[in-house]
Order: C-alpha cells, then structure tokens, then sequence
C-alpha cells in the first residue's frame, strides 16, 4: 500500500528561482537561503527516504488561472506539466511527471469524500511548484519524484479555512493509504512565511509568529487548525495567508516529529521557512 | 471562523495599508487583470513595450487604470482592482524583481525598502489594526 512517510513545508519564493537559475547560490545574499536547505538535500538522497511520489500543494500565482476560471481547490491530473512564462520567460526546469493513477484516485477520492476538486488536464505550473522542487533537488536533468499537483485558491477570497485545508489533507492521506501499490508518497506544502507585497504596510516580517506557528506544527496542530484568515492578515502579511497550505500537509500527517527546521529573513520581500517533518503513527 | 461573508470582508478594511481581493476588487479590475495575464506571451510583451498606449486600445480598461498602468502606480493598480501577483506580469515585463516593484508601494526608495528587508522587515507593530492602533 502508499503510505504518506513525511511532510516537507517551504516558502517559494521566485527569488530562489532566481538564485539557483542563475547560479548566484554562494554569492553572500543567497549563501544563508541555500545553507539551509542541505541537510534536507542530503536527507531526501538517502534510498530509505526518497520519494516516489510528492503531493505538491501550492497556489497559481495568475499563471495557469486567470480571473476567468478560479478554483477553490483543484488536482493536476495530465502525465505532465510544463513550467509557466510568468513574464520574465519559463524556468529552465525539467518537466513535472505526474502519477495520473495516483492523482485520479486521490481525485475520486476527494470527491467521494466531499472535497468537490477541479480536475486540471492542462495547465503550465508556476514558481509555487517549481521553486520547491529546485530548493529540495537542486538541478537534475529530470526531476527524481513523480509529482501530483494539489493547487489552493490564495488569491481571490473568500479563500478555503485553515480548517478546511486541514481536513483536506485528512482526506489526502486517507486516499493515499487506499491505493493499491507500495509507493513512498511525501506531501509538500508551500508558500509563507510572513510576507507582504502590496501597499504601503508591503515589507511585513512577523518572525515571532512565524517561529510559533513552525513550533505549532507539531506541538499544538489544533491551535494552526483555528487560526482565522484576518490573523494570517494582520500578523503575517497578506500573502502570509499562503501559510494554509501548510495545513494542508499537516492534516495528512498524524503525530508528526520534526527533522530539520530552516528560517531566514530575508528572501526578497518574504520569510523563508522551511521544515521537515517525519509521519508518526 | 467567520461565516458571514460581510464581516468577514469589513474585517479586511481594518488592516492598515492593505487591500484584500475581494470580489469587489476582482469584479473592478477584471479586464486591468486579464490585461496583464496577456502578457505572459513573449510576443504581446514585445507589442506592449512597443506601444503600451496602442496594445491597451484592445482593453476594456477605464481611462484611470490605463493612466495608472501607463505610469506604473501600483498602489492606485491596487485601489482600481489590480492583483498584485497579475500586476507581476507588468513588472516582469519591464525587467523588475519583486523587490524592486514592491518597493515603490511604500514611499521608501528601494535602498531604504532593501535596508529594510535585510534588518529583519516591516515590524507589525503599529500596522495590524486600524481601529485598535496597534
């Protein structure tokens, strides 16, 4: 049977993108990003720990979705995606295989199980995706994971509850471990930390409530499950509201332990968190 | 959690410097926001920086958010229903990172907004809540 074994969180922040593209990793800016993302590197390459698949939640920067189609929750479900123009030209990525068997069955899964997903055959993937991949694996000519897209609406609001992200993942995990071939299966969630790119408050950092809420990862879940989005707002930013995705992965984990922990302020205009959490039973 | 779609949304208006995309927001800056997915094609890009006043005839963009477009006014983009992750498109194109762009909301120059950023951000003190000043 899949079993879901660990929970990896990150912020995708373009910049590291940018850094890794570019080849700017040890310049003195990005040396403190990257430094932090090592051990997790050196952790995933171990055989007893790789993943055959990554359940990857992240949010659609307006790439795939305009405002003319705006999912609350979808899943990629195509053989591959592409990595999207966001204005500046595509990153140069390998494409992102999907397991099509395991995202359809999570997908009927889902929708068994009232979560009512959209199903996306054809779409480009974002930074949300791709910068996570580049900060885990680096630059390999393909992708060493299939990847299943779980996509998040953070952008046009109402936008779906911490809770109800939560209780996603419970839904996740359940598909998961209902699907009939042995897979190592890690989920991802993306986006965060504190952050805000817009206006004149733009340039918020709450470093306070970003480390509480990465020590609440494993020591009071219920607590992250409530927080409603005008906190995300007022003390993280209004793009810290990405940190939902995070509960996503953590609903999908039962008892999680915690790995590795990586903070760093700043990556551009952003906070950059990064965990690693085992699966407990 | 707040279920009532009103409060919840009169909640957003107490955040200081902040305009949360609502559906009013969305609704206002359809078109400016489908304006800017357009140029995620490298050869509308190339139009656009050719003519930026001849490539937005084809918009159905109010004569305000053209002008605010023309002179890259991001936050009166904000206040006319522009989001700031399609307003990214129009940054990008001009060659500007997220920093550089976002930096121009807040009055600082983008030295003093890096500044800034490198001495740990914007501290949320003073900025969470309009009515309650803190």
């Amino acid at each position: 049977m899949a079993k879901i074994t660990a929970g990896v969180a990150t912020s995708h922040v373009p910049l590291i993108g940018v850094g890794i593209d570019q080849g700017k990793c040890d310049e003195p800016y990005f040396k403190p990003i990257f430094a932090g993302y090592d051990w997790t590197k050196e952790w995933i390459a171990k055989p007893e720990n790789r993943p055959d698949v990554v359940i990857l939640v992240y949010n659609d920067h307006a790439s795939a979705f305009g405002q003319e189609i705006i999912p609350t929750f979808a899943i990629g479900c195509a053989e591959e995606f592409t990595s999207a123009d966001e204005g500046w030209g595509p990153r140069p990525v390998p494409k992102i295989k999907n397991h099509p068997d395991l995202a359809w069955h999570i997908a009927e899964n889902l929708i068994l199980d009232e979560f009512d997903m959209t199903i996306i055959n054809e779409m480009d993937v974002d930074h949300g995706l791709t910068v996570p991949l580049s900060a885990i694996f680096g630059q390999p000519d393909a992708w060493p994971a299939l990847i299943v897209p779980i996509m998040i609406n953070v952008v046009t609001y109402p936008i779906a509850s911490g809770d109800r992200c939560f209780r996603l993942g419970q839904s996740i995990k359940r598909a998961v471990e209902r699907f009939p071939s042995d897979l190592n299966v890690q989920i991802w969630g993306t986006g965060g930390m504190s952050h805000q790119l817009q206006g004149p408050r733009a340039g918020l950092i709450n470093q306070k409530w970003d480390q509480t809420f990465l020590d609440d990862l494993t020591a009071d879940p219920e607590r992250l499950r409530q927080i409603p989005h005008i906190e995300y707002l007022r003390e993280a930013g209004s793009e810290g509201i990405e940190l939902v995705m995070w509960l996503v992965m953590l609903g999908a984990l039962t008892n999680p332990k915690e790995l590795h922990r990586h903070y760093h302020v700043p990556a551009s205009n952003t906070a950059l968190g990064h965990i690693v959490l085992e699966n407990g039973k | 959690m707040d279920r009532n779609n009103q409060d919840y949304k009169v909640a957003f208006g107490d955040i200081p410097g902040t305009l949360v995309f609502t559906a009013e927001r969305a609704r206002k800056g359809y078109w400016l926001n489908q304006f800017c997915m357009s140029l995620m094609k490298p050869e509308n890009r190339k139009r656009w920086l050719a003519n930026e006043q001849d490539y937005l005839r084809d918009w159905k963009i109010t004569t305000e958010q053209k002008a605010a477009l023309l002179a890259r006014d991001y936050n009166q983009l904000l206040a006319l229903g522009g989001n700031i992750y399609y307003l990214a498109k129009v940054f990008s194109t001009d060659g500007l990172s997220f920093v550089q762009a976002v930096s121009t909301m807040t009055g600082m120059t983008v030295e003093d907004y890096q500044a800034m950023m490198a001495a740990g951000g914007r501290s949320p003190d003073g900025v969470r809540s309009i009515k309650e000043g803190k």
